[in-house]
């Protein structure tokens, strides 16, 4: 059934208004990836069968994540006239309780995050109003759940729809505004004033190097050339973010539209989706979706009866960071090796197969229906003077409240860190917070800090430390490359003190390495030598000199390399150089890991004092390094249970596995 | 190459040649080819690879260049069960390293290899977006997150 007219948008809204806001108990779970590795799963599965056991006239819906993801699995309880119950951590056993209390009458409110009163659809303007007296009845102290601290600070453009809709109903995505604008675009607005608005709006590229989208899709559309492409990277290489995986499996559409929307703005009939290989569960939605756009109508010949034609190709990725640069994805999806080019000639004037090509990441696409939905005038009224509008960060890490947030640009990171995070763990102390990310954008950092320069059109890994003095920079594109770090993709991994930084180095330089295509020597030796030497600081073999040979090595990396995954990759070693020093002059004269980390400086031990006997840690050792013994005389043991032994490690069978650390409940054994 | 030949498995070409059939007009499908062809097969049989070469005429260092290039392609069988720990930074952070330790002491091989028994194949993998709940593996496409060593068994024993 192609939808050609208003009316058609309008017939199928009302269906999907029907589906979201139904007359009877709908129980949502949230089945996205992180949700899944929860136990959603069982979780689902356990609420199919209850409602068939006890007749429960419910039916059970599978959404994307709402971000909180520590608190996974999510379940929300709809109910027609009441407010929404978002329960939380939920098990299978809770979720047979749950359906018991619902087949009977009140649910429990123990366990919930929150509830939602009602629901505003940002591109409608529709505000739903859930509960029928306003005050939620009967749910007592519940919260709403956009006053709790993780949520309030929030604002949600790009992931407006995530955990609210079925993500493979498109009749979903349309009821809260979905494809209208699409419609409104290619029946109204020409391709150039639509670029024009774009670039009001002050949209940047959200894939970590900032370009500004509008003059991207202007050069595109003004290239020369016998096709153009738009080109949607979804290959979220950067560790630690999965912004755009929650996006593709909570949203798909919303990024689709956006790319139909940039396909008439620079003139493209053809489209791909590069998605990364280890992303099967957007691979499969995105499919899915795709398919849906087809028998509506918006993709295909003649969109909406307007002649614009477009249509879309998945292919996924074969596992090579290095294919969320640019110049390789493009390399990729040729099907050839992805080894980058040369940043001069770009892509937006001779990209895939040569032609002009329009790449941008998945939450930029998001953004689109957004942008043209509200206007540029609204969009450009959130956010800070040279970053507008939202950005998606994944906060993950040594951080109390992990999750997917989404915030207006100019928020500081202290506040994403305490407010919304809740700081992090109980008797630790932040140390750093890691940000970086494949992107449109280079920002290379000599030994001093000083920025040298930015080129748009790269594709750019950059790690950069946040060290505690600098937590309250703003969050927006500049402020943090002034500062020496980059806004990045949108991973932000908090470290606290149980972190050490120089493992950190090698870890990202080890990463490099691996990942380097090998096209550039430097690159492919330089990273190799330097995982080498900081191999020999961790293993307690670090020598005089090996700091300046690190950044000798680091920047002659840097100075010389094709694209900006050298260009960029000794950032780790140099940034953590620059604000963790004296970390690495442990590590090297006193033979010492502050943090406690690194093997072959750090001796595991038990305390006396505080061992209860219990033997959990001999149960988990795997080299039988762990023995009992009497205390000794003199030795205080106040904790030791009636009839028990003290437990000791032997260091020579001790394999520095870590599994005693793990299974002590008593915080009893530690590390020097 | 007959050599090598010899060492694999009786390979059945017939999905691989119904495969190629698929793929024939588009060269630059190659990449999803050998997706389809790993799926198949669990991995890249390089007698497959020869037929690939031959049908498509492509070079065969081309298509050794593919398969070595991207992660995701194994040259080798792999066992009944692939599990990727995740190394991305988050998991890294939060116990990755000693996770991978204590499962290649539960396997008895490392990453890369195979169990004696065939029954696991251990990988690593750069990031699969859970970071939230790492550290996380993922096995047979199946996330499983928070994990620990003490969890380690009971999780592997759910596998065959």
């Amino acid at each position: 059934m192609k939808l050609k007219s208003l009316a058609d948008l309008d017939r199928v809204k009302e269906e999907g208004l029907r589906l979201l806001y139904p007359e009877r108990m709908k129980i949502c779970v949230g089945t996205a990836t992180c949700g899944l590795a929860a136990g959603a799963g069982k979780v689902a599965e356990t609420f199919r069968r209850m409602i068939d056991e006890l007749k429960l006239d419910a039916e059970i819906e599978e959404t994307g994540c709402i971000g909180f993801c520590q608190n996974e699995p999510i379940v929300t309880v709809y109910r027609p006239g009441r407010a929404k119950l978002v329960y939380c951590s939920v098990t299978p056993k809770k979720a047979e309780e749950l359906a018991r209390q619902l087949a009977e009458g009140e649910p429990t409110y123990d366990g919930t995050l929150g509830r939602i009163l009602h629901e505003k659809a940002l591109l409608t303007g529709d505000d739903k109003v859930l509960s029928k007296n306003g005050a939620g009845s009967g749910e007592g102290d519940v919260p709403d759940l956009d006053e709790i601290p993780f949520y309030r600070k929030q604002l949600k453009i790009a992931l407006r729809n995530c955990g609210y809709i079925n993500p493979n109903d498109i009749r979903h995505y349309i009821a809260r505004g979905g494809y209208y604008t699409l419609r409104k675009v290619l029946t109204e607005w020409k391709p150039d004033d639509t670029i024009e608005e774009v670039s009001k709006s002050g949209l940047r590229g959200r894939g970590g190097g900032g370009f500004a989208t509008g003059r991207k899709w202007r050069y595109c559309r003004n290239a020369q050339g016998d096709k153009h492409y738009v080109i949607c990277n979804a290959d979220e290489g950067d560790p630690g973010a999965f912004m755009d995986r929650s996006l593709l499996e909570g949203d798909p559409h919303s990024m689709i539209e956006g790319m139909i929307i940039g396909a008439f703005a620079v003139g493209s009939d053809e489209g791909y989706i590069y998605v990364r290989n280890e992303y099967p569960q957007a691979i499969r939605k995105l499919t899915r979706a795709l398919e849906e756009c087809h028998e509506y109508g918006l993709l295909g010949d003649d969109i909406f009866g307007t002649g614009f034609s477009f249509d879309i190709t998945i292919n996924r990725g074969g596992g090579a960071f290095v294919c969320g640069e640019s110049t390789a994805l493009m390399a990729s999806l040729e099907g050839k090796v992805g080894e980058p080019r040369a940043k001069y000639i770009h892509t937006v004037e001779h990209g895939l197969r040569d032609q002009p090509s329009c790449l941008n990441n998945v939450e930029t696409w998001a953004n689109v229906p957004a942008v043209m939905g509200k206007g540029a005038d609204w969009f450009a009224s959130i956010g800070t003077g040279g970053s507008k509008g939202t950005k998606v960060f994944s906060l993950v890490g040594d951080i109390q409240n992990t999750g997917l947030i989404e915030v207006p640009m100019g928020i500081s990171i202290r506040e994403v860190l305490e407010d919304i995070g809740g700081g992090v763990g109980k008797g630790r102390r932040f140390k750093a917070v890691q940000t970086g990310g494949p992107s449109g954008g280079t920002i290379l950092v000599d030994v001093k800090g000083a920025t040298v320069r930015a080129e748009p059109g790269t594709g750019a890994y950059t790690v950069g430390v946040v060290p505690e003095s600098l937590l309250d920079l703003p969050i927006d594109f500049d402020s943090l490359t002034e500062a020496g770090s980059m806004m990045g993709s949108g991973g932000l991994i908090v470290m606290d003190n149980t972190s050490c930084m120089v493992d950190v180095a090698r870890y990202f330089l080890n990463f490099l390495t691996e990942e380097s295509c090998g096209k550039c020597l430097p690159c492919r030796e330089g990273l190799r030598q330097m995982v080498a030497i900081l191999d020999r600081i961790c293993d307690g073999k670090g020598e005089h000199g090996d700091i300046e040979l690190l950044e000798e090595l680091g920047n002659v990396v840097m100075d010389t390399s094709l694209c900006a995954l050298g260009g960029t990759a000794a950032n780790p070693p140099l940034s953590t150089i620059r604000y963790f020093r004296d970390e690495y002059e442990a590590h090297i004269y006193d033979k010492k890991c502050p943090a406690g980390v690194c093997k072959a400086l750090i001796t595991f031990g038990i305390d006396p004092e505080t061992c209860t006997g219990c033997g959990l840690c001999l149960k988990a050792c795997p080299t039988e390094a762990i023995f009992t013994r009497a205390a000794k005389p003199g030795e205080s043991t106040p904790k030791l249970r009636k009839g028990r032994e003290l437990h000791d490690i032997t260091q020579d069978k001790c394999i520095k596995c870590g599994a005693c650390f793990e299974a002590c409940k008593f915080d009893a054994v530690h590390k020097e | 190459m007959a050599t090598e030949a010899a060492l694999e498995p009786d390979i059945d070409f017939a999905p691989a040649e119904a495969l190629i059939d698929e793929y024939m007009h588009n060269r630059e499908a190659t990449i999803a080819l050998l997706q389809d062809v790993q799926t198949h097969y669990g991995y890249l049989p390089r007698p497959v690879l020869e037929l690939v070469s031959k049908r498509l005429e492509l070079p065969y260092t081309q298509l050794f260049a593919l398969a070595t290039f991207y992660r995701a392609f194994s040259l080798e069988p792999r066992g009944r069960h692939l599990i990727n720990v995740c190394t991305g930074t988050t998991c890294h952070v939060r116990g990755a390293p000693l996770l991978l330790d204590a499962l290649e002491r539960e396997c008895g091989c490392k990453a890369g290899e195979t169990t004696k028994d065939g029954r696991f194949t251990i990988e690593t993998v750069n990031c699969v977006g859970a970071c939230a709940l790492a550290p996380v593996m993922v096995i047979d496409e199946e996330a499983h997150g928070r994990l620990t060593q003490a969890k380690l068994k009971k999780v592997l024993d759910q596998y065959e």
